[in-house]
């Protein structure tokens, strides 16, 4: 199944940081997020970026990962010479993530 | 004491209106809160005031009042806002003579300046954030400096019978804390109250992200009636916790999901949200829903603040110039391929020295970097190539070289558009708050 099957996410930005939220929609399948959702499994899954470092923090009570994507935005929203120059987009492509686990 | 009512009316500066007008005629709202300035926007701003002494304040600001100010009636919420952007006593006495001019009369409005800390950073030796290296190695003129400024400054504004707040830079979140500082007399060092008060203040600020805009994704999170949405409303008790909700008859939602989202969005570490006047702590909050778009808000904590500012540096970064064209039907993508070629040959050819250069098709590999691949081949394409430059118009000959494409390009290429923009680049320090001399200036119409 897709993460998009289970979480739902926000992108956010700061200068050249990009921060997204994978939230889960049922606690249930909490625990699969947190094990699944890795920073190295998200440096693959958005290798085009050439992210720096990743910091990922874990909210247990809402059933939520921050992941904190350092360099991502290609110079800042300001800079940037990208379409989506504020990294908005980030959130939707995340989702697309394959997760093995009971579909 | 009763919970305190605050609605939000804008989430940047070019939100919708008919929202925050609703909210003040019939929300039965204590404060209505515009947040209307992004990184850059007070840049800009800086500039228009070089221009103009009494130009500097947000473009939006005359269009709001004059809708708001009736709505909201004799008694109705009172407002805080960071409209003064760059030059906060003009947009007070452009409010001013708004509600001379409505009749209004009694109404006190309060300009909170100080945040301009553009002397005291120019040249200095302090250091860039992002960057390393100080201020003075930097190299460049600045075009603004403002420090965000806490909430003290609008509780004194408020406290001195303000019915209408103006401020610039000012942190978000304490557009929100400071009516709930005022309300509720919390000591500005009681770290727990300020943290959950700049949570009521974070998940606000944003207007209609957590009323069920920037959340729609059909058959996985739908949300009715999204062309009518509502803004928020924070129904805030004196501990602290918060009911956010918004009025019946407006479109969108309140759900758990549209609180967790907006609660971690522009956020890094949620233990340590670091702010003006407290480091906010939201690692333990906790989110329930009570009711049809009804959600508790509880757990938010705080520590003692920091005692240094985060100060936003302007400065002119460089020129951008970008041109797109469009290529459709059979070979649409190899047509738009060939046309990003002959781009890149003319531009390295080019004596302009370019500093950094983007090509790609719009709709195939502008935003995933070409990571899926598609099916079939796309049907339309847009190529899009932009560029950077020191001038505007080395700029601007980019742009013109993908008009060029019309009658030197690949076949049937149509709709050229061409921008061509000045980039101010954003860079951020720290100064002590001591540093900051916050002031008031009060009128009355």
């Amino acid at each position: 199944m897709l993460l998009r099957d289970i979480a739902h996410s926000r992108t956010g930005d700061k200068g050249n940081i990009s921060n997204v939220s994978v939230i889960a929609y049922e606690m249930a399948n909490w625990p699969l997020i947190e094990a699944s959702v890795t920073p190295e499994r998200l440096r693959a899954h958005l290798a085009w970026l050439e992210i720096g470092e990743i910091e990922r923090f874990v909210l247990p009570r809402l059933g939520a990962l921050n992941f904190v994507l350092h360099g991502a935005l290609k110079g800042g929203v300001t800079r940037s010479l990208a379409l989506d120059a504020h990294g908005k987009c980030l959130s939707s492509a995340i989702l697309d993530m394959e997760i093995a686990g009971p579909a | 004491m009763k919970s305190l009512r605050i609605g939000t009316g804008a989430g940047f500066s070019g939100d919708r209106i008919e929202p925050a007008v609703d909210l003040a005629a019939r929300g039965e709202l204590d404060y209505l809160v515009f947040e209307c300035l992004a990184e850059r926007t007070i840049a800009l701003a800086q500039q228009a005031r070089r221009a103009d002494p009494d130009a500097g304040y947000d473009p939006l600001l005359e269009r709001r009042m004059r809708a708001v100010l009736p709505a909201r009636g004799a008694n109705g919420p009172r407002i805080v806002s960071n409209m003064g952007a760059a030059n906060p006593l003009a947009a007070a006495r452009k409010t001013l003579d708004i509600a001379r001019e409505l009749g209004i009369r009694g109404l006190k409005i309060a300009a909170v300046t100080g945040d301009d800390v553009l002397a005291a950073v120019e040249g200095s030796e302090l250091e860039l954030l992002e960057t390393g290296g100080t201020v003075r190695g930097l190299g460049r003129p600045l075009l603004s400096a403002n420090a965000y400024i806490g909430a003290g400054p609008i509780v004194a504004a408020l406290e001195a019978g303000a019915d209408i707040v103006l401020t610039g830079r000012a942190a978000d979140p304490a557009l929100y804390l400071a009516p709930l500082v005022h309300a509720f007399g919390w000591a500005m060092d009681d770290w727990p109250l300020l943290g959950r008060g700049t949570l009521v203040g974070h998940l606000m600020e944003c207007g209609g992200q957590i009323t069920g805009g920037y959340f729609a994704d059909p058959g996985f999170k739908d949300v009715a009636g999204l062309a009518r949405l509502g803004f928020p409303i924070a129904e805030v008790e004196a501990d602290g916790t918060a009911v956010i909700t918004k009025l019946a008859g407006t479109g969108g939602a309140v759900t758990e999901a549209t609180c967790k989202e907006q609660l971690l969005y522009e956020v890094h570490d949620p233990a340590a949200y670091l702010q003006p006047d407290v480091i906010a702590d939201f690692s333990g909050v906790e989110i329930a829903a009570e009711g049809p778009d009804r959600v508790r808000v509880s757990g938010g904590s705080g520590r003692a603040r920091t005692g240094t500012l985060k100060v936003s540096l302007g400065y002119v970064d460089s020129h951008v110039g970008e041109g797109q064209i469009s290529y459709a039907g059979p070979g649409a993508e190899a047509r738009g391929r060939l046309a990003l070629e002959i781009l890149r040959e003319r531009i390295a050819e080019s004596p302009v020295p370019y500093l950094e250069t983007r090509g790609e098709l719009i709709g195939v590999d502008a935003i995933l970097g070409g990571s899926t691949s598609a099916a079939r081949e796309a049907r339309e394409v847009r190529v899009r190539f932009a560029a950077r430059a020191s001038t505007a118009e080395e700029a601007r000959l980019v742009a013109d070289e993908v008009e060029s494409l019309y009658l030197n390009g690949p076949a049937a290429g149509g709709g050229v558009t061409r921008q061509v923009r000045e980039i101010v680049g954003i860079l951020s320090t720290l100064i002590p708050e001591a540093e900051v001399s916050p002031a008031l200036t009060l009128m009355e119409s």
